[in-house]
């Protein structure tokens, strides 16, 4: 198994009041899946990404990828797993503002210390396979949000993770680019079984994933309690 | 990779980054500006000793003089019977400096002979003064009006209750002519004609200070009458200390004071500058109750708007260089933890990506050290063009030296009441007046210096924003709207 969740809970502590973001959640994911993350907003999609990131740790249970409890590694540890295994997309693109496309996907490559020529060489490979080999020398500012979010689709790609990990990577964007960031999105699941955990609250894309998974108040729910109207046709058993 | 992303955020905050570097360049210009002027100012404290002083002369030795000795010049001014009323009289008195006392040449011998002595040689000062006039008509008491005061070499009317007295004082300076590179002369330059040479040592010649001179239209070549001697001047010497109006050779002075085989200053020279004290300490010992005089002595008599520049310099312009450093540094802090503030967003992505928090901070630090070179270099560049600018405008300063513990040569300033007893004021070494130009020196030192404080500074507020940066989890920092 890629993942494995048991009883994950996540508290965040306020002086007002407490939150329970997480509330024992037992999941398993494994390598090849298209998992789509739904749920109102405010369940806990977000804080469940980032565990799943191991940008956050829970304040119960625990998350083993790949057999090893996230809990237990050291910071250097952590962030070598990022750098390797986890490609992040972001909802808001997260491009630094003053470096180029081209230099923005060299970011991911910056902590595998390659040499300057073999990083140039892979950012340009994986912008090209986003559709955006022409455009490497601009910034994010004279992009098109859609081109931004291909850079930054590039950028979770080109280390070659073992896992992409979308926050809703489509929320800031139009339907037709939508689309298309989806499309690009499925199409690496599809013809190179990466693995992908996609959070959104649309269900025409959780509908093109593999499996869905349905959080409410910080708990997997069923979808038909869950509130939010699925079409019955393109609901998808939960192997949990 | 590193470079490139320094480059690209300054070039993106580049006003916040040139504000930055500025601050930090102003309080680096500052500090440039102050130490250079300070250096310039001790440079002129050096100077101004060594014209007062001579150049090689550490230490000086004199003793005051118990009451009585050496002394005030009296002038038996009162007529002693009626019939001297109105005569015509014309008194010359030389005498050792007042309030010095007699120092055997044997103890410049053991002087010479302490450890740490490179060479010491003795020197003995005189004032003259010759008065001339009319005995005063004495109708009742006999006390005049109150003293009148004269510096130099002066020609004065007294009181209207008497006929006019011609006062001619000036001072007399015996040198030891075999060793002239320490005593009075050593801080003299010899303008015209030239100085004692070795076999001189009885010799009936003098120098004669170029003030002196003018004063008297005296020229190599003439003569003067001192004390019923006449002697030939050899030489016209200018010291900005003017330290007597008239130099002789040593034996001579001891003749015409007579006062064989005596001196009345001992001028020390040390074998290393370190020595100083120790060999102070020797001379007290072999001199009881001597005073003892070092240039660190001398230094701090000194007053005068030199001084006042030495404690604007040393004291404000230290606490002022400090305050706009601390001030350069606090607002480059603050700059860099508001521009780190908005960055939390892209530090968490990035952190995301696997940057080890080491690494973003390295960035920050490389940012901060950039516009710490920068600023470093732009102070530098202003402090120069500042100390520059002062040594352009080279304002002058002058020094004063007022002290009995120092006495040299001219000792001038005396009261004289004609109505008797003698005078009540004795004769002191007068105030040195030196005028120095200011000229800021910049060192290489100075400059290192300046750069490490500019690269330090901004590596405070670099590490105080890298703290920032590094701190965050990055799930909080992605979560940051900004
Ligand atoms: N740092 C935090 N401190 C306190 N509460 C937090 C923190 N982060 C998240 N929460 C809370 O945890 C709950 C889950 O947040 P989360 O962002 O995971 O929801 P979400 O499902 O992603 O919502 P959305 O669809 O709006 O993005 C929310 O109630 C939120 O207010
Ligand atoms: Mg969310």
């Amino acid at each position: 198994m890629l993942y494995e969740l048991h009883d994950v809970s996540k508290r965040y502590d306020q002086s007002k009041k407490q939150v329970v973001a997480l509330n024992g959640i037992d999941l398993t994911i494994a390598e090849g899946e298209f998992l789509a993350i739904q749920g109102s907003t405010g369940s806990g999609k977000t804080t469940l990404l980032q565990m799943l990131g191991a940008l956050d740790g829970p304040t119960a249970g625990s998350v083993l990828f790949e057999g090893q409890d996230l809990a237990k590694m050291t910071e250097r540890q952590l962030s070598r797993l990022r750098s390797n295994a986890f490609g992040f997309v972001f909802q808001a693109f997260n491009l630094i503002p003053t470096l180029t496309a081209q230099e923005n996907v060299e970011t991911a490559l910056v902590p595998l210390r390659i040499s300057a020529t073999e990083r140039a060489e892979r950012a340009r490979s994986a912008l090209a396979e986003v559709g955006l080999a022409e455009r490497g020398a601009h910034v994010p500012a004279e992009l098109s949000g859609g081109e931004q979010q291909r850079v930054g689709i590039a950028r979770a790609l080109v280390h070659n993770p073992r896992v992409i990990l979308a926050d809703e990577p489509s929320g800031n964007l139009d339907e037709r680019t939508r689309d298309e960031i989806i499309s690009l999105l499925e199409n690496l699941w599809r013809e190179r079984d990466q693995t992908i955990i996609l959070v959104t609250h649309d269900s025409h894309i959780a509908a093109r994933a593999s499996r869905r998974l349905w959080l409410d108040a910080g708990a997997v729910a069923d979808p038909n309690i869950a509130g939010e109207p699925v079409p019955p046709e393109e609901l998808v058993p939960s192997p949990v | 990779m590193f470079l490139t992303y320094i480059y690209r955020e300054l070039r993106r905050r580049h006003r916040q980054a040139i504000l930055t570097s500025l601050g930090l360049a102003l309080g680096i210009c500052l500090v440039v500006v102050v130490s250079a002027t300070a250096g310039g100012v001790r440079n002129a404290q050096t100077q101004v000793l060594h014209t007062l002083y001579g150049v090689g002369t550490d230490i000086t030795v004199s003793q005051n003089a118990t009451q009585g000795s050496g002394g005030p010049a009296q002038f038996g001014m009162n007529p002693g019977s009626p019939d001297q009323q109105g005569q015509r009289f014309s008194r010359d008195r030389i005498n050792s400096t007042s309030g010095l006392a007699l120092i055997s040449d044997k103890k410049v011998t053991s002087i010479a002979n302490l450890n740490g002595v490179s060479a010491a040689v003795g020197g003995l000062t005189l004032s003259s003064i010759h008065m001339s006039g009319h005995f005063a008509q004495v109708t009742g008491g006999t006390s005049g009006p109150p003293a009148g005061q004269f510096g130099g070499s002066v020609t004065s009317t007294a009181t209207p209750s008497q006929a006019p007295i011609k006062i001619d004082a000036f001072s007399i300076a015996g040198v030891d002519v075999a060793d002239q590179s320490i005593g009075p002369l050593s801080s003299a330059t010899i303008t015209s004609g030239r100085t004692f040479s070795m076999s001189e040592t009885d010799a009936k010649v003098v120098v004669v200070d170029s003030g002196y001179a003018k004063q008297n239209s005296l020229a190599v070549g003439d003569t003067m009458k001192i004390g019923g001697v006449k002697f030939t001047v050899i030489g016209v010497s200018k010291s900005a200390s003017a330290d007597a109006n008239v130099y002789m050779p040593l034996q001579r002075a001891q003749t015409l004071a007579d006062e064989k085989g005596k001196v009345n200053q001992v001028y020390v020279k040390a074998t290393s500058a370190t020595l100083i004290t120790q060999v102070k300490k020797a001379i007290k010992a072999t001199v009881p109750g001597a005073t003892v005089t070092t240039a660190q002595d001398l230094a701090n008599q000194v007053s005068g708007s030199l001084s006042s520049a030495s404690k604007l310099a040393n004291q404000l312009g230290k606490w002022l260089a400090i305050a706009a450093l601390v001030a350069a540094i606090a607002v480059a802090s603050l700059l860099m933890l508001s521009a780190v503030g908005r960055r939390v967003r892209e530090f968490g992505t990035l952190k995301a990506l696997g940057w080890r928090s080491r690494r973003i901070v390295s960035q920050v630090l490389g940012e901060a050290l950039a516009m710490g070179v920068a600023g470093g270099i732009a102070g530098i560049g202003l402090g120069y063009a500042g100390a520059q600018l002062i040594s352009r405008l080279s304002p002058s300063l002058q020094a004063t030296v007022a002290n009995a513990g120092f006495p040299r040569g001219g000792a001038t300033t005396f009261g004289g009441s004609p109505g008797g007893a003698g005078p009540s004021s004795a004769m002191r070494g007068f105030a040195h007046t030196v005028t120095v130009n200011l000229h800021a020196v910049v060192s290489p030192a100075l400059l290192a210096v300046a750069i490490a404080l500019a690269i330090g500074g901004a590596l405070i507020a670099g590490a105080l924003g890298g703290w920032r940066a590094a701190r965050l989890s990055p799930a909080d920092a992605l979560r940051r709207v900004d």
